[in-house]
């Protein structure tokens, strides 16, 4: 294997003037962190109240919720991703869809980027939300129907408290997915850190430290994430009930 | 909305899907097939009482799933051609192709994935029946290939088989190295034409009946061939 390896590159000059390689890819880990929180604010928002609509017993609003899901899970990611970019804009009333257009960069990538992860991920949440809902006893609901409490008074103060304690193991990995999957929007022009790894391949022709580089920094932002969300999940863990996590499933 | 011009798609159709979604279907089967066999192979690895040889595959398995999968694509699509040169002692790097390119990055990336999986259903087993394997007499290898994967294959069907339809849903993701897979070809086109909305709108519409179908299917045989316990 004929490979020329230079790791000093990382320490040169990317052409774009704005400092070392290194810091290039650094600033990509920081985009890459700005697309997928605000993506997470999105998707847990919708994401819990999708889910937590689809256990109610208001029949319409269950099917209602189930299509929602359906939909945005049998479309991969990278045509949705086209979806946002390329044809919303053309179908929103002219002047919007303009105004969409000449956004200038990053924002005209960030924003549809940011839409299309958080609504993506969204069905993921609403289905482990759902999920944990399922897996509290029963009695919990008769006990709240018992007091006298209104179905939504028993989410309020009797459901959701409890679901959304026991929902954080899932939401960890949804998270890390959210970080990895934000290096789709790379396709629409976001220079995120898979784009910039990418693109100081090209200028560098260095190819395998780019992507070492890259896949280093993912590894080590996927531990700090660990770990955050480990201590969180001790600080409201609820004692007795242990999150079980439901089975393996599949998962991207 | 007035403008959309659907003789744009049918005019297109058989450059779609005979190139395009040829592509993506022989990509998918493929994958799978040897995603699931080295999947397993991996699962086994991670159950073993060698340590190393459980660390090596938890160790690839961890690796390939805290990185983006696009990521993954332009690692192998460089990695690819520079091993099939160590390998056959070529000077220089061996041009594989994007289709290649992708079946090997497929396969080793959903292997991972395959292979959680797996380790799920051979622990779902009840160890009498390794131990009873064993009472037989028979070795390692018979004991798994007649009593523990069978059933561990069957009672991971659904879920292998979910997998498979995010496989398929993945497999788009080749577009970032310029293959002609189902999306890749309505990009061409729709960029030939600047017909965007009508391609993207199009390739959604398809996508989703094929993944939606298949989940039904899923859904049905998960039913059918659940074992009442």
């Amino acid at each position: 294997m004929y490979y020329h390896w230079n790791w000093g590159i990382l320490f040169a000059q990317e052409p774009g003037g704005s400092g070392t390689y290194l810091y290039y890819l650094l600033v990509g880990l920081g985009w890459t962190l700005a697309t997928a929180l605000a993506a997470w604010v999105i998707a847990l928002a919708i994401g819990a109240a999708v889910g937590t609509l689809r256990t109610t017993s208001h029949r319409w609003v269950v099917r209602l919720g189930d299509g929602y899901v359906e939909l945005f899970r049998n479309v991969p990611l990278l045509v949705q991703m086209f979806l946002w970019y390329f044809v919303v804009p053309e179908l929103l009333p002219e002047a919007i869809g303009d105004w969409i257009k000449q956004m200038p960069p990053p924002w005209g990538s960030y924003v549809p980027a940011v839409l299309c992860l958080g609504l993506y991920t969204s069905v993921r949440i609403a289905e482990q939300t759902k999920a944990a809902i399922q897996s509290l006893p029963r009695g919990q609901r008769a006990a709240g129907t018992a007091m006298g409490l209104t179905q939504w008074q028993t989410y309020r103060h009797v459901i959701l408290p409890q679901a959304f304690r026991i929902i954080l193991p899932p939401l960890t990995s949804e998270f890390m997915n959210i970080i990895k999957n934000s290096s789709v929007a790379l396709t629409i022009g976001l220079m995120e850190l898979t784009g910039r790894a990418k693109s100081m391949q090209e200028f560098s022709f260095q190819v395998f430290e780019s992507f070492a580089a890259a896949t280093v920094i993912y590894m080590l932002t996927n531990l700090v994430v660990v770990l955050a969300m480990r201590w969180l999940e001790g600080k409201v863990r609820v004692p007795g009930l242990i999150a079980e996590p439901g089975g393996v499933q599949a998962a991207h | 909305m007035e403008g959309f011009d659907w003789g744009e798609i049918t005019s297109n159709l058989p450059y779609l899907f005979e190139v395009g979604m040829v592509f993506t279907v022989k990509l998918t089967v493929l994958a799978m097939a040897g995603g699931i066999v080295f999947g397993t192979l991996l699962a086994m690895m991670r159950l073993s009482h060698l340590r190393w040889l459980s660390t090596v595959a938890g160790g690839y398995v961890n690796l390939m799933r805290s990185i983006p999968l696009v990521l993954v694509i332009f690692w192998f699509y460089f990695l690819v051609p520079f091993f099939g040169s160590w390998i056959l002692r070529e000077p220089r790097p061996i041009p594989v192709g994007t289709f290649y390119s992708a079946l090997i990055t497929f396969t080793m990336f959903e292997a991972a994935y395959y292979c959680e999986i797996m380790r799920a259903g051979i622990q779902s087993i009840p160890r009498g029946q390794v131990w009873s394997g064993y009472a037989l007499g028979l070795d390692y290898w018979q004991t798994m290939g007649h009593i523990v994967l069978p059933q561990a294959f069957r009672n991971m069907l659904p879920v292998l088989l979910t997998q498979t339809i995010i496989l398929f849903q993945d497999t788009s993701l080749v577009y970032v190295i310029s293959a002609t897979d189902f999306l890749g070809a309505a990009a061409k086109i729709a960029n030939r034409d600047y017909r965007l909305v009508e391609m993207y709108s199009f390739v959604a519409v398809v996508y989703f009946v094929i993944s939606f179908g298949l989940s039904l299917a899923v859904r049905r045989l998960q039913a059918r061939i659940a074992v009442v316990r």
